[in-house]
């Protein structure tokens, strides 16, 4: 048995798919690569997936990240992996597996794990990258500085059936302006997920005026804070493959 | 290329479920459109999860787009929320594989399934931008064709079809496809000449050459108009003679997003001779032609290894009956190149489930086990020809509990032909045996029963029956949840299911509908009535409320038993069979007289084969291992069950075609 974390983007029109869409299609696409994963017992048998933080369907991701017990002879020994590129077996799975990817899902890094927490309890926050439309660089800017010149962002929102009420602020590690487009800005935001993720439509919609994404993009997602922070598995340890042409 | 793409994505977060409109599946064709191309959209007329895995559309989508003369995309109807979002949008309907307008094909080619989904097809044609009347459209407009089962009475939706085709479609979409090509090189012309080129195509039938009269409120008959020298007086079936020479889907899709019957699918063979006399399907698709087992073999292989799936169902309308059941169950399970792999049987028949095949097929994953006895008592099974023992049921059952499943489901009609009381409570008596049997095995069996509102079909020889009433349908509901209330203990583990009576009845006005009912459709769509075959969307006063305006009742079209001599809106159609054939079956029926297998015995000339020149290809002439035992269908266990058989001369030897 062997533990491997993949690194895979989700862009396009797969973006559409639900998380649960994107487990099932994970588990047919290791039988379709010919890849041996281990199966949970009982009454009705689960490859052992596991998935990290559910992303918004409609939104894409450049960091997403999943880890699966793989039982194949070719995979299990550790020092295997331990070898340079050329003769590490990331470069095979990786291939393998985006052969039996829908067009839009793309593995780009692949590397043994050891047991240890959950992908949803490791990561501390994400970083996004978010396509505004119909606003100035000047505007978007004062709202950016109104978000984090706020002590508070207080919102009340439904949970199982309960009014709660919470403060996003201290979520929101860091917000800018990073571009300009023809109709609008791309804003960057690290968000916290402890404990829960706050996602990035709660905060566009939280503070007043109210913004709309036109597209949303997860870029990172980070296991620990600071400058030398680091992610679950970094990107790319083999070349990426070349881009698909996205019907 | 005219993708609607990029405005459509700027939609889509509006809409539940996008992953129905993006297309992407593993099998999906991109096809390259080319001037000298007859651009086919498949359309299914109900949601993308509902009409995805249908076996039909997939395999024209698949010969359409192998030949150099067409090609072929796909849609599926909007949910309301998009249709809301398209109008407001200004976009049109849109194939899913390259999001092409939908009026940018030549064909808008729908399946008709079932009845409730006819409002979706006018709700299609507008959404794409169409007149939805057949005599409002211009030259230019894409021809739309429906085919499927409904097809077979298509004159409710007569009014709004170019054409309807009748039968397998494998070959007739080639022909078509001909025809429109060598149109499309000369120009085009007049809507009315593509009409009666139509017509030549064995199997298409085009209602705007017939004129259809009526005396006294009734229907008198559709016949060619006079003018129309292409069109025919009785407009044949198409059926495919050898199921081997049409191995599809090869690619079967594979979607991203979760659908009914997600799973790799298999045909095993089309046609069943069964002879049940409600069953439309059975009739209308003989004779029987089995897939060769090392065909069903190597697809099952390769569609595995190629889909990832890891449940296969074998289809039929009978599954039990294939001649390769064991062999290609047993191979499939042990075939540890697919890994651990479930195989599930629909359509089973109760007398052909045995403890080797519940063995089998639960060593996977345990699917569902459904049986359709269809009614509760041996002599309504008699009168309907589904001649399976109570015996036969229970032994079935105690095969899946002993096997480990915990749930069967059990499937009955009711509002049958000569029904009592009697009868219907026989279904819970039943249902009660079978949860007994399951105390042998574990501790809480449970039976799910389903009970659905019988609608008489065209082609069958129930089709002379006036409907159960809604109100009498809804009446024999409650018998049966009266009976479970008085006795919650005795009936322990039992749980009822049932069809809306109301929407049985509608299912019914449609069914055997005649041309009449193209302004009730139209007038229930404008008012807003799609996706009637959702309980959500269904509104009965629509369809009643319709009907009024056209001074049409309920009890007139669906509730009123027919004489033999009465037209039907269906005569000038065929699908082989015999009308005097139909009518004895019938008289038969009332006397609870029942009719055996004519796939292994001989042959009654029903007119399914012998019309069109083909037989039965199947690859054993004895009832397969474990089947039929004792039913009386099959001839070889002798006269122990007491069901009395007609003797009819022999006209043929059934002819087993070897092909293993």
């Amino acid at each position: 048995m062997m533990r491997l974390r993949i690194r895979f983007h989700k862009k396009g029109k797969v973006r559409f798919t639900s998380h649960r869409d994107v487990a099932r299609i994970w588990e047919r696409t290791f039988r379709r690569a010919g890849i041996a994963v281990a199966y949970s017992q009982g009454f009705s048998p689960r490859q052992k997936l596991s998935f990290g933080l559910a992303l918004s369907t409609g939104h894409e991701s450049e960091a997403e990240f999943l880890d699966v017990e793989v039982v194949d002879d070719r995979y299990c020994a550790r020092e295997i992996w331990d070898r340079d590129r050329d003769a590490s077996p990331a470069a095979e799975v990786v291939e393998a597996l985006n052969a039996a990817l829908p067009v839009g899902i793309d593995v780009v890094a692949v590397a043994p794990i050891d047991k240890g927490e959950s992908l949803q309890q490791a990561v501390v926050a994400c970083t996004w990258s978010i396509e505004i439309d119909g606003i100035d660089r000047a505007d978007a800017e004062a709202w950016v500085a109104d978000v984090l010149s706020r002590a508070e962002i207080v919102v009340e929102r439904e949970r199982k059936g309960k009014l709660v009420i919470e403060d996003l602020r201290p979520h929101v590690h860091a917000l800018d302006v990073t571009g300009v487009t023809e109709t609008g800005v791309w804003l960057t935001a690290d968000l916290g997920t402890q404990p829960r993720a706050l996602r990035p439509t709660e905060l566009l919609t939280a503070v007043y005026p109210p913004l709309v994404a036109r597209s949303v993009c997860r870029m990172n997602q980070w296991t620990s804070q600071g400058t030398d922070r680091e992610e679950p598995l970094m990107a790319p340890v083999v070349p990426a493959p070349p881009a698909k042409v996205l019907a | 290329m005219s993708s609607l793409w990029s405005e459509l994505e700027r939609v889509l977060h509006e809409v539940q479920k996008p992953a129905r409109y993006i297309g992407c599946e593993d099998g999906m064709t991109v096809p390259d459109h080319h001037s000298g191309a007859v651009a086919w959209l498949l359309i299914y007329p109900d949601t993308y999860e509902i009409g995805l895995p249908n076996q039909g559309l997939q395999i024209l989508y698949e010969i359409l787009n192998e030949r150099p003369d067409a090609v072929a995309e796909r849609s599926y109807a909007p949910w309301t929320d998009l249709a809301e979002v398209l109008r407001r949008e200004g976009l049109p309907l849109f194939s899913l594989d390259t999001h092409r307008p939908a009026r940018d094909f030549d064909v808008l080619a729908f399946n008709l399934s079932a009845e409730l989904v006819y409002t979706n097809v006018l709700e299609c044609l507008d959404l794409a931008g169409i007149p939805i009347r057949t005599a409002s459209r211009s030259d230019d407009d894409p021809v739309v064709l429906v085919g499927g089962h409904c097809a077979y009475n298509p004159e409710p939706l007569a009014d709004f079809v170019d054409a309807a085709v009748l039968g397998d479609g494998e070959e007739v979409v080639g022909e078509i496809t001909e025809v429109l090509a060598t149109w499309k090189a000369g120009g085009g012309g007049a809507r009315v000449d593509l009409h009666r080129r139509l017509a030549t195509v064995a199997g298409v039938y085009v209602p705007s050459l017939y004129e259809v009269t009526f005396a006294g409120g009734r229907l008198q008959g559709v016949r060619p108009s006079s003018d129309a020298v292409e069109a025919l007086e009785v407009v044949e079936k198409r059926t495919v003679a050898d199921l081997a020479d049409w191995p599809y889907p090869k690619k079967q899709l594979v979607p991203l997003t979760e659908v009914v019957h997600d799973r790799l699918n298999v045909e095993v063979f089309r046609g069943c001779t069964r002879g049940c006399r409600f069953c439309q399907a059975g009739m209308i698709t003989r004779p029987v032609r089995e897939r060769p087992t090392a065909q069903v073999r190597s697809m099952v292989a390769e569609g595995l290894r190629r889909t990832g799936y890891d449940e296969v169902a074998l289809t039929s309308l009978s599954t039990a009956d294939f001649s390769g059941i064991e062999q290609v169950v047993t191979e499939t399970v042990a075939d540890d190149a697919c890994g651990q792999v479930s195989v599930s049987l629909p359509s089973l028949r109760v007398d052909a489930f045995t403890v080797d095949i519940a063995a089998e097929i639960q060593k996977a994953r345990r699917t569902g086990l459904t049986f359709a006895p269809e009614a509760g008592s041996w002599r309504m099974r008699q009168v309907i020809n589904k001649l399976i023992r109570e015996e036969d049921l229970y032994s079935a059952v105690e095969s899946a509990y002993s096997q480990g499943w915990r749930r069967v489901k059990l499937y009955f009609l009711t509002g049958l032909p000569t029904e009592t009381d009697q009868d219907t409570l026989g279904i819970l008596e039943m249902a009660r045996q079978c949860v007994e049997v399951g105390r042998q095995h574990l501790r809480n069996p449970s039976v799910t029963v389903s009970v659905g509102g019988f609608v008489p079909k065209p082609f069958t020889p129930f089709q002379w029956f006036g409907q159960n009433t809604e109100a009498e349908l809804r009446r024999k509901v409650g018998v049966l949840r009266d009976e479970l209330k008085r006795d919650t203990k005795g009936y322990r583990g039992v749980q009822l299911k049932w069809h809306d009576p109301r929407a049985t009845a509608i299912e019914g006005l449609l069914s055997r509908g005649d041309r009449r009912l193209g302004a009730v459709v139209e007038d229930v769509w404008r008012s807003g009535g799609v996706f009637q075959e959702w309980s959500e969307h269904f509104c009965l006063e629509l369809w009643t409320e319709a009907l009024e305006r056209q001074g049409l009742t309920l009890e007139e079209m669906v509730y009123r038993h027919r004489t033999e001599d009465e037209a039907f809106a269906w005569d000038h159609l065929s699908a082989g069979l015999h009308r005097d054939f139909l009518w004895q079956d019938w008289r038969d029926a009332l006397e609870a007289v029942g009719l055996e297998d004519c796939r292994w015995t001989p042959c009654y000339d029903c007119g399914a084969c012998t019309g069109y020149g083909i037989e039965h290809v199947v690859a054993s002439a004895v009832p397969p291992a474990g089947g039929s035992q004792g039913t009386g269908q099959d001839l070889a266990s002798g006269g122990e069950v007491p069901v009395l058989l007609i003797a009819r001369p022999a006209q043929r030897q059934p002819v087993p075609v070897g092909n293993a």
